[in-house]
């Protein structure tokens, strides 16, 4: 392969990434505290819709991730109020956020326009490739890592935030007490209550800035059904990732990399069919789901916080 | 700080008056969440609302076109309903779905030419294509269905994967591989033979309506009064228990994928034997979501899919008038669909458990005086 390509495919990878990075981090958040919300798509979804139309009628790219991340925490917040406080069926719920984070995203699709017309097709202000001198011309890797967009480079904060957070800061032990053990951290003093809705906001707002990456850089603008899956690719991914931020990274640049080598066959005009071409990233996640299930199985432990997906209940300690 | 707290304090048997309620003001509710959006969108929440009600239920014609999308509904809601009630979390309906039509279509286009000596007849072909359409719906579902029982792999995920690539190979078939060479470059397969077809009933309302029922009445029965029925009840309500009473987790596992992987695979065939008469765009349009909410909706319950079914094909037709008369997004329909589902989450919590207003008890108490 000659070097120009894999060049090319790197680039891809990482921006074609992003948006999964965020919201896997989105979703490691929120499951690391023992709620389970499967509404990223939804929320995703929501965050895409709200960033280019706040984006396009503030014409600034800045305010469409803001009003992703306030819509994203909000739709968190509704999950969170169902599941903490209303003790409603955590699986049901985030089926519930997608179908209608979905519905919402293509009403409003339609409707937020100029005036009340569609945002189909219109052209906003978007993010772009900000190379950094010195760094973007290292060999191999520096057009890829070092020639994204800002919203790419704020990815890589985030991702050694959480990672530090998580493991080596207090309130981050604290987070994943509640996760594994709820009464235990209860019983040290810790809110269960107040940590699982800070963290599925959190989350929420996460997911918000992946869907909002996907209409103000990697795909410019707005389409019904933009984020294609992704929210659900997250998910696997967070599982894969066994809960870890770093290993999410590289989980998302691999399925951004598939991408990128869909695109690369398109362009040179493949005789793949299109829509066999797309099944690639679907049938990957299901395959390295199966795998790390299985390589799970034989380690004694699986990553799952222990109480994931457990409503926790003050005086009922089952 | 309010004067008082607010706690949920557990019922000690499920509230029969809250069970009937609480559904009907989260339908109340959804409606008016609904009614907000319409009014900032610019449209009158009651006409709307009474367009969508008219177009739904309004005569004799729109109730088969309610019926119409009741058909495919019944049987999805049926599929998840029955997943559900083991835990199960069959999010692949609508992919089981597709298959179910790819299947149908097949046969009805390809499988008719390589059996020509078979006779052309619908007593011979529609039961064949139901037959294929089922065993296509239940191997969709019963891949993750092996991955859960053996490897433990996550369903939700592996389900809803299969949506991807069934939707997409479908694409793939009515677009390429199947397009109709004489459809002046429509992207559609060939229509399918005549006697390949589900008589019509009314309008275009099918004997898939029938199927449907009889499918519904078909897994009461095996789900409410059979053994294994007992054994998928009990593993949902209480796996530990149905593992220590020797339930076969792993066969029943399967069992209820390929049951319900076979019931989202005819209503494929209902759509395609009964609607389309080819492969064309529309048949993934989102009936195995919509099931997942009319099975929760009817608590999973058999009878309860036939009415809620009912209902949401209501909404969603109501949603299409809507379009047509006045041009509002038919999306209408699925934001409403996804609020009411919403509401009605948020408020089962009151069916075992009581709202306590707890007075709070001013700060510093003088010490109670002591008898003299």
């Amino acid at each position: 392969m000659d070097l120009n390509l894999i060049v090319s495919i790197l680039n891809i990878a990482v921006v074609a990434g992003t948006s999964l990075v965020y919201a896997t981090l989105g979703e490691i958040l929120t499951e690391r505290s023992g709620i389970l919300n499967l509404g990223v798509e939804g929320i995703m979804i929501m965050g895409a819709v709200s960033a280019f139309a706040a984006a396009y009628h503030s014409n600034s790219a800045w305010v469409g991730v803001l009003t992703a991340m306030l819509v994203g925490g909000a739709l968190a917040l509704v999950h969170a109020f169902l599941t903490i406080t209303m003790r409603a069926e955590q699986v049901v719920t985030g089926l519930a956020i997608t179908i209608a984070g979905g519905g919402l995203a293509s009403f409003l699709g339609q409707k937020l326009g100029p005036a009340g017309a569609p945002l189909v097709g219109l052209i906003g202000p978007r993010f772009r490739e900000i190379p950094i001198p010195g760094l973007s011309q290292l060999p191999l890797i520096g057009k890829a890592v070092f020639s994204q967009d800002l919203l790419v480079y704020l990815m890589y904060l985030v991702v050694a935030l959480v990672a530090y957070f998580l493991y080596r800061t207090r309130p981050g032990l604290h987070l994943r007490a509640v996760g594994e053990n709820p009464q235990t951290a209860d019983a040290l003093g810790v809110s269960v209550f107040r940590v699982r809705y800070f963290y599925t906001m959190l989350g929420g707002v996460l997911m918000g800035v992946g869907g909002a990456h996907l209409s103000l850089a990697y795909t410019p603008g707005w389409t019904e059904n933009l984020t294609g899956g992704r929210g659900w690719i997250a998910i696997a991914l967070v599982i894969f990732a066994a809960w870890d931020p770093l290993r999410a990274l590289l989980g998302a640049l691999l399925f951004g990399s598939v991408n990128a080598i869909q695109f690369r066959l398109q362009a040179q005009g493949t005789t793949i069919p299109s829509n066999l071409l797309n099944m690639l990233p679907y049938i990957l996640t299901v395959v390295v789901l199966v795998l790390t299930t299985w390589l799970e199985a034989f380690r004694k432990r699986v990553g799952a916080p222990a109480a994931l997906g457990l409503p926790y209940n003050r005086e009922e300690r089952t | 700080m309010l004067p008082f707290t607010l706690k949920f304090e557990r019922r000690l048997t499920v509230s029969r008056v809250a069970t009937f309620l609480s559904p009907l003001a989260a339908l109340l509710l959804a409606l008016l969440f609904g009614a907000v959006l319409l009014a900032t969108a610019g449209a009158n929440p009651w006409t709307t609302y009474r367009a969508m009600f008219t177009g739904a239920f309004g005569s004799t014609y729109n109730w088969t076109e309610t019926l119409v999308k009741a058909t495919p509904l019944i049987l999805t809601g049926m599929s998840v309903a029955i997943a559900f009630r083991m835990l199960f979390w069959n999010i692949g309906a609508e992919g089981q779905l597709v298959m179910g039509g790819i299947a149908a279509a097949w046969t009805a286009l390809f499988l008719t030419e390589r059996l020509a000596f078979l006779p052309d007849s619908p007593w011979v072909w529609l039961p064949l294509m139901m037959i294929m359409a089922i065993i296509a719906g239940a191997i969709w579902g019963l891949i993750p269905a092996l991955l859960k029982a053996y490897l433990n792999v996550n369903e939700i995920i592996t389900t809803l994967m299969f949506n991807y690539i069934a939707i997409l190979w479908y694409r793939y078939l009515f677009t390429t591989a199947w397009k109709d060479p004489l459809g002046f470059g429509f992207p559609g397969s060939a229509e399918i033979p005549l006697y390949a077809r589900l008589p019509r009933i009314s309008g275009r309302l099918h004997l898939g309506i029938i199927l449907a029922i009889a499918a519904v009445l078909l897994i009461w029965v095996i789900m409410d009064k059979t053994r294994r029925g007992y054994e998928i009840r009990l593993i949902g309500e209480n796996r530990r228990a149905a593992e220590y009473a020797g339930v076969n987790i792993i066969r029943n596992i399967i069992l209820v994928m390929v049951m319900s992987g076979g019931l989202a695979g005819l209503a494929g065939l209902a759509e395609v034997a009964g609607i389309s008469f080819r492969l064309q765009h529309g048949l993934a349009a989102g009936y195995g979501f919509t099931g997942i909410i009319v099975a929760w909706l009817a608590r999973l319950n058999p009878w309860g899919v036939v009415l809620v079914g009912v209902l949401l094909a209501g909404l969603l037709v109501g949603g299409d008038q809507i379009q047509i008369s006045m041009g509002l997004p038919a999306s209408v329909a699925l934001v409403l669909q996804g609020a009411i589902l919403l509401f009605v989450l948020g408020s089962e919590v009151f069916r075992s458990y009581r709202l306590r207003i707890i007075p709070r008890a001013p700060v510093a108490l003088p010490p109670p005086e002591e008898a003299a």
